[in-house]
């Protein structure tokens, strides 16, 4: 499994384009989330994809390759802090309750919905925890279950960030472009 | 200045050197040809528009310029689609222009709507959809930027018909294209140039290939100068070919699938390769677990994606190829490799031998026959635009060509039907150069309808068919893997001169020998199209070869004589 970071144009079809790409370079893609940045015109996109080192390089460069795609950077190798935030629904009656409230302290989740026949659990955390959790909640029995995908940073002073605009660059026009 | 988006549009292709535009109206489009019609813009009607798309493509290939094309919406549009991934395959830079249903209507299937970016979107370099006729200036310059940057390749921009309908202001500096920011990425560190320059100058037994990266980036000179600092022997790929020339005793000649054996060989035994823009098709490696394995590799090339993605190199130089040579071989030590050349050309051994050009005349007429007589009566000066099957690998092995953007041809794609429309690009960009197009049976049938635009629009062409009764590759497939069972390749044709004729091109049927080389000076010295069918052997087959999936030593070599059994190389 390996993990890139996208910084990309905000604007219509550009997710498109860059799903297009995973299934045209036949990745597949195990999560890709994508948000907004401080910078309003640029979204950021986490995206897990099933591939070794070498298909991640080659997803890497083919999406730097879009116009659209502003920087693509394969961060598997590195010091990486991961999210996934879950909604879990799931079957609680008066009896399994203080039981089922007792794993959520456990594994820092929170009831944020409280209904007569079912709790909503809010858990956000590693892969791992949040699957911990699912396991041990299945035996009352999950009604629903909502996940946002992972999201990724790097960490400390590794930064990654949208590269600015330039005055000089990308607009350097073709002179006769027709020349004979 | 207020003007309609179509005004706007053929302001800028003006306004961007553009002279011609192939293509075919309709509907959604009808505003632009109105503007068309008054502007100084000379659109030259297809008959279908992938011959548009091909003629641009072969426009852009001649003349290292960006080609233009445009179609109405819907079936216009899907039209174009073979020739934009013909030109995406092989990097060709080409603007199309598609017409598109009024943006009210967007996405409700109106008639002729189709979604074309979506559709086109992993066949081009960019697409966009314009539907402010403010946005079309901008678009537009844009569209030729990325067409022409980097490595090129197809950029589509469909626009609605409110957009060509409505007025905008129209100021040419305000409209400066503006793409997003990209991170500017170093493209190799010191010390992996470093690498490269000691394996250079260590190698015992180096090899350059010579992709059409070389060709794109106008590194022609710079490559010499490497090659000459080095005094390495180059082998060609197919797109290669053209970009150092033929006659150049380091000019070894064409690798792969149907390379010469010693090209294949040496490719093998070296110690180093140097791959200078081109991608390692697996038309050039075979098998690629037994390729070069005695070799060191190092990819000079601008595209990060290529790196690695077929062969594992040892050095990766990513950038441009001519900022890569210049830099690069003032570092470059001069070494004696006259013995490696040596071996390489005694591997040559018999090959010159069982060569068709060294065979006597049989009364056969063979297609390499034809070929090197064109050569010889074109002297090696001609563009020649080929089709695809085994016309254009005789082509490859018997023209030989000196110079760049002489050979036009659809490699990566291998599309049957590029020959004619994008021979027809290659004149109208070259209107002073003889411009051969040498097309199988089966490929001119699939575009034959151009010739009718070579009779509106007076082009003056050459046209050799390569006659030979078969869908000719694929009956050679089928003769060597499929123990002769010729399902589907025979394949019945009309008379082509009488068709030529019909259409009111001169045209001659050539069937012997000694008819080819005064058939060749005939239409050479007409001053208009002239059309050559020439009938060949039917069973003729391409050799070498190597066949799909084995390694590229492992060649069915040129039997001793034509039309007898193969023996496998040993």
């Amino acid at each position: 499994m390996q993990t890139l970071v996208a910084y990309v144009e905000n604007k219509p079809g550009v997710l498109n384009r860059v799903s297009s790409l995973a299934r045209r370079l036949a990745i597949n893609i195990d999560s890709l989330t994508v948000g907004p940045t401080e910078n309003e015109e640029i979204a950021r996109m986490t995206i897990v994809a099933h591939t070794d080192e070498r298909g991640a390089h080659r997803l890497e460069a083919s999406l730097e390759k879009l116009v659209d795609v502003l920087l693509a950077e394969n961060i598997s190798s590195r010091a990486v802090l991961e999210r996934d935030l879950a909604l879990i629904k799931v079957a609680a009656d008066q009896q399994n309750r203080p039981h089922l409230m007792e794993l959520i302290k456990v594994f820092r989740a929170r009831v944020v919905d409280v209904a007569p026949e079912s709790l909503i659990i809010e858990v956000s955390g590693t892969v791992d925890k949040i699957d911990g959790l699912l396991e041990v909640l299945r035996p009352f029995g999950v009604l629903e279950m909502a996940r946002t995908g992972r999201i990724a940073m790097t960490r400390g002073g590794d930064l990654l960030q949208p590269p600015l605009p330039d005055a000089e660059s990308s607009t350097f026009e073709p002179a006769g472009s027709n020349a004979k | 200045m207020k003007l309609t988006g179509a005004e706007i549009l053929c302001e800028v292709l003006t306004r961007l050197g553009v002279r011609e535009i192939f293509g075919y109206p309709g509907g959604a489009i009808l505003p632009v040809y109105d503007a068309l019609g008054k502007s100084k813009l000379h659109h030259i009607l297809v008959r279908h528009e992938q011959g548009a798309t091909h003629m641009a493509d072969g426009y852009a290939r001649a003349s290292g310029g960006i080609g233009v094309a445009m179609a109405t919406s819907g079936p216009g549009a899907t039209n174009m689609v073979t020739g934009i991934a013909t030109a995406m395959l092989d990097s060709s830079p080409v603007v199309c222009i598609t017409g598109q249903v009024s943006s009210k209507v967007l996405g409700s299937d109106a008639f002729q709507e189709i979604d074309i970016t979506g559709i086109t979107m992993p066949i081009t370099k960019h697409n966009v959809v314009v539907t402010r006729a403010e946005d079309v200036a901008r678009t537009v310059r844009e569209a030729f930027v990325i067409a022409k940057s980097g490595r090129p390749g197809p950029v589509l921009v469909d626009i609605t018909k409110d957009a060509q309908q409505a007025s905008a202001e129209f100021d040419w500096d305000a409209c400066r294209p503006k793409l997003p920011p990209k991170r500017v990425r170093k493209n190799h560190d010191q010390a992996e140039f470093d690498r490269a320059v000691e394996l250079l100058n260590t190698a015992k037994r180096p090899l350059v290939l010579a992709g059409h990266g070389i060709t794109v980036s106008g590194a022609i000179g710079a490559f010499e100068q490497f090659i000459r600092a080095g005094n390495y022997p180059v082998a060609m790929t197919l797109l290669g070919i053209g970009c150092f020339p033929a006659k150049d005793p380091l000019n070894l000649g064409m690798m792969g699938m149907h390379g010469e054996a010693w090209v294949n060989h040496a490719i093998q035994e070296a110690d180093l390769l140097i791959a200078v823009g081109m991608r390692f098709d697996d038309r050039v490696t075979g098998d690629l677990r037994t390729y070069a394995r005695n070799a060191r590799k190092i990819h000079i090339e601008i595209d990060r994606a290529e790196i690695n993605k077929n062969v594992k190199v040892d050095v990766a130089l990513v950038g441009d190829a001519r900022e890569v040579l210049e830099h690069l071989t003032p570092h470059i030590e001069t070494r004696d490799h006259s013995a490696w050349i040596g071996h390489i050309n005694e591997i040559k051994g018999d090959s010159a031998v069982r060569d068709i050009q060294s065979l006597p005349d049989t009364g056969h007429l063979y297609a390499a026959h034809v070929i090197n007589d064109l050569w010889k009566e074109t002297h090696g000066e001609a563009i020649v635009v080929t089709d695809v099957g085994q016309h254009q690998m005789w082509e490859a092995q018997y023209y030989h060509h000196n110079r760049p953007r002489t050979l036009i041809t659809s490699g990566g794609l291998g599309t049957m039907g590029f020959a004619l429309p994008a021979g027809i690009g290659a004149k109208f960009a070259k209107p002073d150069s003889e411009v051969w197009v040498v097309v199988g049976d089966g490929g001119f049938q699939m575009t034959m309808s151009e010739l009718a635009t070579i009779v509106q629009e007076k082009v003056n062409l050459k046209i050799a068919i390569i006659n030979n009764g078969y869908l000719g590759m694929v009956r050679q497939w089928q003769e060597f893997f499929y123990d002769k069972r010729y399902v589907a390749t025979p394949l019945v044709a009309p008379d082509f001169a009488a068709l030529a004729n019909a259409f009111g091109i001169r045209a001659e049927r050539i069937t012997t020998r000694a008819e080819v080389a005064p058939g060749i000076r005939t239409a050479r010295e007409a001053a208009e199209t002239v059309l050559l069918d020439f009938r060949v052997e039917q069973e003729d087959s391409v050799y070498p070869m190597v066949p799909a999936g084995a390694s590229l030593n492992d060649m069915i070599r040129r039997p001793h004589s034509p039309l007898v059994e193969t023996a496998s190389d040993v």
